[in-house]
């Protein structure tokens, strides 16, 4: 059992979609501790009916996302020495996404603008062939991999002020997902992709203020991804394929 | 709310009115110089197909830009519905055509 060094006063969002509150509790302080060990301190000693989301607890399966005082942040990785203000927490759900209860959203929409923007993989070659040849100094391929990485957290998704007022929009992680796909060789599908991209609520109604870029966990730019997005879409129109 | 070709047609007016803007301060810092007068400006601009072009086309690309980036603006703050916003958007469009045409008329034809 590590030492505790002090105590921590945090509010958790407590109730369904529609009877939130904030509910204050007293956690004890410990050395490198993590915004998530704190939640799962109070379900463990104070409060087992807390409903919350994670899995890997180290920042692989994007399941952990909660917003911790006002902003979205994994809170597997979050350390508490360095969100917490005047030794006080306030944990709240993801925004932009439906409550089901207590800290826990309804990811469902998240997902599904992700087959709305066309992410899914449109292979063009059978398992017969033999692997595509791709140097990994080719710029499409920089720019597939400056992507990647991405965990699905919907951090990023949270932080966006175009999903807040259009809920029609794909948001950045759908588009940036798009994106790395428009730029893999392998794939057949981007004139439909380009096609779904630039529909309504499509990569045209980001405002490149970059809420995304800063609040992502992994460092990834889904605001740089959208303006590629763009000008291939702007290209597609030229030939006459949106 | 915003149609990609909507979204392109802003883009590319941008691109039209940066370097009009620029022509444009350049001109009046030039007209300035040692005064400025009716007479000067009209000299310059009566009759010319150059200038009618340059001050036509700008008011083109205002109208497109403006009447585009302010149905966003009203879409995002008022949410009000698809029709309103074309409606709006036309209405803007329509009127920044007519004033500016009216000014161009007025210094190189009239
Ligand atoms: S840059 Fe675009 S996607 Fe990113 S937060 Fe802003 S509007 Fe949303
Ligand atoms: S782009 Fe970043 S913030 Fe958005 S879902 Fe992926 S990892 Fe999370
Ligand atoms: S629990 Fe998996 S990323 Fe935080």
């Amino acid at each position: 059992m590590r030492e505790e060094i002090g105590k921590i006063q945090v509010q958790v969002r407590r109730g369904g979609p529609d009877d939130g509150r904030l509910v204050d509790y007293e956690v004890p302080l410990l050395a490198s501790q993590t915004v998530l060990d704190v939640v799962t301190w109070i379900q463990r000693n104070l409060e087992p009916a807390l409903s919350y989301r994670f899995a890997c607890r180290v920042g692989m399966c994007g399941s952990c996302a909660m917003t911790v005082n006002g902003r979205p942040r994994w809170t597997c990785r979050s350390h508490v020495t360095d969100v917490m203000k005047d030794g006080r927490i306030r944990i709240e759900p993801l925004r932009n996404l439906p409550v089901i209860k207590d800290l826990a959203c309804d990811l469902s929409g998240f997902f599904d603008k992700w087959q709305r923007a066309e992410g899914a993989f449109v292979p063009t070659q059978t398992r017969k062939d033999s692997l595509a040849p791709i140097a990994p100094q080719e710029p499409a391929r920089q720019a597939a991999s400056a992507g990647i990485e991405c965990i699905n957290c919907a951090v990023c998704y949270a932080a966006c002020d175009a999903v807040e007022q259009n809920p029609e929009y794909l948001g950045p992680a759908a588009l940036n997902r798009a994106w790395t796909l428009v730029n893999d060789a392998r794939d057949g599908g981007n004139r439909a992709r380009l096609q779904a991209v630039t529909g309504p609520g499509g990569c045209q109604s980001c405002h490149s203020q970059q809420g995304c870029t800063s609040h992502c966990p992994n460092a990834l730019n889904p605001t740089r991804s959208i303006a590629g997005l763009k000008q291939a879409a702007a290209r597609a129109w030229l030939r006459g394929e949106l | 709310m915003l149609d990609f070709r909507l979204y392109l047609a802003q883009r590319i007016s941008a691109m039209i009115l940066a370097p009009l803007v620029l022509l444009h301060l350049g001109v009046m810092i030039y007209a300035v110089q040692g005064g400025l007068s009716a007479e000067e400006i009209l000299g310059r601009t009566r009759d010319s197909l150059w200038w009618g072009s340059v001050y036509g086309l700008f008011v083109l690309a205002v109208a497109v830009h403006a009447a585009i980036g302010l149905r966003v603006i009203v879409a995002e703050w008022f949410g009000p519905g698809k029709r309103s916003l074309d409606l709006l958007m036309w209405l803007v469009m329509l009127g920044l055509l007519t004033l500016g045409g009216r000014a161009v008329y007025a210094v190189t034809l009239a």
